[in-house]
This record gives structure tokens, C-alpha cells and sequence, in this order.
């Protein structure tokens, strides 16, 4: 068995285009992906591809066959969707299919095109990732969920809303040189803390922005590479993936993900490598308090333990342990689909020194990546790792 | 409000609440849900029976939500909490009480009320 190579990787500035087309938004990033690589298109044996809400923003299921077009592929092309999730998933599966000696060449990506309808209806798309009959008909919002799971985490351990507003500020602060970042402005613990409320105790500066977005990466097998010359030193050396109820209420943990415990032990154990390994990781922090849950699961620190990562500098690009160093989710921005290949192409520029802000880790040789479905009933995780 | 078709065992469920007999689904090893179920997702027992749900729950979670989904416009700003009744948790809206007066471990009991955007039925907590 061999560990894919990261031979290529693609990404839209992300933020407000209303007007442009998924299809538009993901040819770019998969064509620069492609020349990025260096890859022939006929080599390419198959897209996979991520995309949440495409029905309701766009009136367009059937994404897969259309996005090939859109790069130049004739392949078969699949989509995937795990809600937030869905791009994570996409990754995984080419994993595995480029292990098995399946495929030589796979094209993973993901895009969301969501302003274009508006905050309301966004916010109804990104709801039905929920229970539709436990949970939408309660009026449980995407924030909404993440702020039931933010007041049980500060009743079960202790935190406050100042801890995670000091996660915002350094997101933001880590996004200020990302140009492909949605929101490139600094901002203050006072300014979260002062934001209009959106769903207790979560405010506006807890809640990543709509955005519209894609990315998309040319993962190769080792073979592949090695024939063909490319140069693609970073390497997915470890997947997992976790499940858990849909909806909270049949959760016995309100303030835990196990999904993403699960899926981290899989990656780590399929990496062979653990927490202490990590030089730096990418997380699904579609808010505040989902950054936290994810550093727990990842086991960089136990449960309840991670609410003051950021609030001691801990996470941040000065820290032992850099956490977003793309700006998350938060400042980045979140187009659904995209964000685990987005989160793949930063893990792999932070890697190869490429990022802005791979001075943060001048040695780093262990990147991981946790992209969460939903109020994380879906979890992916990968390892990436510089194999010379 | 709508004319689509009942959403089969989970309305039913709604009409018991609504008949005062409200009830959640047990497995024969105990593990309690909310129907529609045929298996148990814990221990995969297709034995599933009714029982009667307790009166009260306690709230395990709250939020005020202030920026709604358009089903819920003329609703916001609303409380939807998590409450506990033991064998089962169960998602609702928390009305007859101050939203700043909601806090974990308000006692509440389990309602059907409508929703004021659209008048479609909802699960309600009301404090008990
Ligand atoms: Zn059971």
C-alpha cells in the first residue's frame, strides 16, 4: 500500500460572488489545481467531488458530471455529500481508491456557491444538515446548534464566551496575509464580545460567514508521481472517518464529538503517528466553540481542557501547537463543500513552505486536517505528511 | 397550514402529546428514542414497545435564537432548548417563561404549539 501525493492544489479567493456560477467558481480552482500538478487531464481517472446545498442555492443536483465538464474531464465523477463535511469525505474515498491501485490519478474538490440567496435562505439551507423532523421543526439553526453545544460545554467545564472570542481574534489575525481568505481585517476580543447576538450565547463573531467558494486538489499515487516526475513530496499518509446520531438530542454527550474521536484514532493509528506528532492542523471551526471540540477530539487536549488554548496563545501561529493557520473557517470563510479540500491544499502549502504562514512552523513535517458534518454527526480527519 | 401528506409516526406521536399521552419508543435492553424507529441504534433490538413518557424533563441546553430560518421569521427571537426526561431527550420550544429566565434544569413539561410564521404544529416546553 502506498500514501497518495498531494501533486497539485487549487483554491478561489473566498468570499461574496453572488453572480458567479459552482460551475465557474470550481474551474478555476480545479484548473489551477490541474496546471498546479502538471497532471494530463486524460491521466486523471476519475473526480470526486463535494457539494452540499446545490439543490436549494443553485437549483443543480447531479454536480458530479457537470464539474468534470467544467475542467476538461472525461471521467466518471461522483459526488459527495456529508453535509460540511461532504469535501472531507470526497478525500477519503480517493484515498482509498488510489491505495487499492485502483486509480493512478483523482481530481478531489468541492465548491458552494450560497450568498447568492441570501442570509435567510442560507440559513435554512445549512439547517437541514439537522433533524429535519426533531430538530429543524424545533427551530434549531446551524448556530443555534453549535450555541446548545457551547452552553452545555461551559456548564459541563467551565469557560466562558470571552475564551471563545479569543479563538476569533486569532483566526483573524492568522487570515491577514491569506488572500484567498474571505475576511482579512483584525479584530479584538471587545469587538466579539460586543457583536450583535445571534443564538446565545454565540455572536456574530463566533459564526463563520456565508461564503461563496472552491477548491480542489490532484492526489496521485506514489507510483504515479515517481513515473511522471512531479514533484509532490506531501503525502496523505493517514484517513479516518466518524459517525454519530444526527440529531443532539439522542446524543449522550452535548459537549463532546465522539465522531471525531473516532475518526482521529483511525487516521492516527492509519499514520502511525499520534497528537504529540502534529506540528500544526487545520479544523473545522464553523464556530468558536466547534474549534474547541475539535482540538479535544484530535487529542491535543482532553475534554474540557481546550477552551483556553487560545485565550494562553497556545493555538496560536506563535504557539507550540498552530491551529487555523489559514484563518479557519472563521475568517476564511466556509463555502460547505469546499472547506475539506481547502483544508487539504492549506495543510499541504503549510507543509511544503509555500503558505504565508508556514513560517509558523519552519520544521513542520506532520499536518492534520478535521473537516465536521452538520453538528459533527459526520467527521473526516487526514494526516499529511513531507515524504522526500 | 400544509396540505402535505402526515409525516406518518412522527405526527402521531405530536397527536398523543397533544392527547396527553405522550410516549417515547423502548428497546427490550432500555435504550429510549423517539419514534419513528424499527431498530434500536444502540444495541440493534428490533423489539420496540411504547411506554409512557415521564411528565416533566429538566433543560439539558437553551439558546435565544435571534436570526431565524425564514419558517421561523415571525417566531424570532425564540428559546430552543434540549430537555431531558430520562429515558429520552427531546428538541423544543421553550414558551411561558422569559427567554432570559430559561436556565439548565428548568422543569418543564412536554406541549404541542404552533409556530407563528407558519402555524405548523411544534414541539413546546412549557415550565411546570
Ligand atoms: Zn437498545
Amino acid at each position: 500500500m502506498t500514501d497518495p501525493r498531494i501533486a497539485g492544489a487549487g483554491v478561489t479567493k473566498f468570499g461574496k460572488h453572488p453572480e458567479r456560477t459552482g460551475r465557474d467558481l470550481f474551474a478555476e480552482a480545479g484548473l489551477e489545481a490541474l496546471d498546479d500538478a502538471g497532471v494530463a487531464p486524460d491521466d486523471v481517472d476519475a473526480l470526486y467531488y463535494g457539494n452540499f446545498m446545490g439543490e436549494l442555492a443553485e437549483h443543480q443536483g447531479h454536480q458530479g458530471p457537470l464539474m468534470a465538464e467544467a475542467i476538461g474531464l472525461d471521467a466518471p465523477a461522483t459526488r459527495f455529500e456529508a453535509a460540511c463535511a461532504s469535501a472531507g469525505a470526497a478525500v477519503r474515498e480517493a484515498v482509498k481508491s488510489l491505495r487499492n491501485g485502483e486509480s493512478d490519478v483523482i481530481v478531489v474538490g468541492g465548491a458552494e456557491r450560497m450568498t447568492n440567496i441570501g442570509t435567510a435562505a442560507a440559513t435554512d439551507a445549512l439547517a437541514i444538515a439537522a433533524d429535519d423532523l426533531y430538530e429543524i421543526r424545533a427551530g434549531m439553526t446551524f448556530p443555534g446548534a453549535y450555541a446548545l453545544m457551547a452552553r452545555s460545554y461551559f456548564d459541563q467545564y467551565g469557560g466562558s464566551h470571552e475564551d471563545l472570542a479569543h479563538i476569533a481574534v486569532k483566526n483573524h489575525e492568522h487570515a491577514l496575509v491569506n488572500e484567498h481568505a474571505q475576511i482579512q481585517k483584525a479584530i479584538t476580543v471587545e469587538d466579539a464580545l460586543e457583536a450583535p447576538t445571534i443564538a446565545s450565547p454565540l455572536g456574530l463573531y463566533d459564526s463563520c460567514p456565508i461564503t461563496d467558494g472552491a477548491a480542489a486538489a490532484v492526489l496521485t499515487s506514489e507510483e504515479y508521481a515517481e513515473d511522471h516526475g512531479l514533484d509532490a513530496p506531501i503525502a496523505v499518509t493517514g484517513t479516518g472517518q466518524g459517525g454519530d446520531n444526527l440529531a443532539l438530542q439522542d446524543r449522550p454527550h452535548l459537549a463532546q464529538t465522539p465522531a471525531a474521536d473516532k475518526a482521529a484514532e483511525e487516521a492516527y493509528a492509519d499514520a502511525g503517528i499520534g497528537p504529540d506528532d502534529v506540528d500544526f492542523a487545520e479544523v473545522h471551526d464553523c464556530f468558536t466553540i466547534a474549534e474547541v471540540l475539535a482540538i479535544e477530539s484530535l487529542g491535543f487536549y482532553d475534554h474540557g481542557e481546550g477552551i483556553h488554548a487560545a485565550t494562553n496563545g497556545e493555538t496560536d501561529r506563535h504557539g507550540e501547537l498552530p491551529i487555523n493557520l489559514s484563518g479557519g473557517l472563521k475568517a476564511k470563510g466556509h463555502p460547505v463543500g469546499a472547506t475539506g479540500v481547502a483544508q487539504l491544499a492549506t495543510a499541504a502549502w503549510v507543509l511544503d513552505g509555500s503558505h504565508p504562514r508556514a513560517d509558523a512552523v519552519p520544521d513542520g513535517t506532520v499536518g492534520v486536517t478535521h473537516n465536521a458534518g452538520g453538528t459533527v454527526a459526520s467527521t473526516t480527519v487526514h494526516v499529511l505528511e513531507v515524504r522526500e | 397550514m400544509t396540505d402535505a401528506a402526515p409525516d406518518g409516526q412522527y405526527d402521531a406521536w405530536l397527536d398523543a402529546i397533544e392527547d396527553g399521552e405522550a410516549y417515547y419508543i423502548e428497546c427490550e435492553n432500555g435504550h429510549g428514542w423517539l419514534p419513528p424507529r424499527r431498530v434500536c441504534p444502540d444495541c440493534g433490538s428490533r423489539e420496540l414497545t411504547e411506554e409512557q413518557m415521564p411528565e416533566s424533563g429538566e433543560v439539558l441546553t437553551h439558546s435565544t435564537i435571534t436570526v431565524p430560518t425564514p419558517q421561523f421569521e415571525d417566531d424570532a427571537p425564540y428559546v430552543t432548548a434540549i430537555a431531558d426526561f430520562g429515558p429520552v431527550s427531546v428538541t423544543g420550544l421553550v414558551r411561558g417563561i422569559d427567554p432570559d429566565d430559561v436556565t439548565i434544569g428548568t422543569v418543564v413539561g412536554l406541549h404541542v404549539g404552533e409556530r407563528a410564521t407558519t402555524g405548523d404544529r411544534a414541539v413546546v416546553f412549557e415550565p411546570r
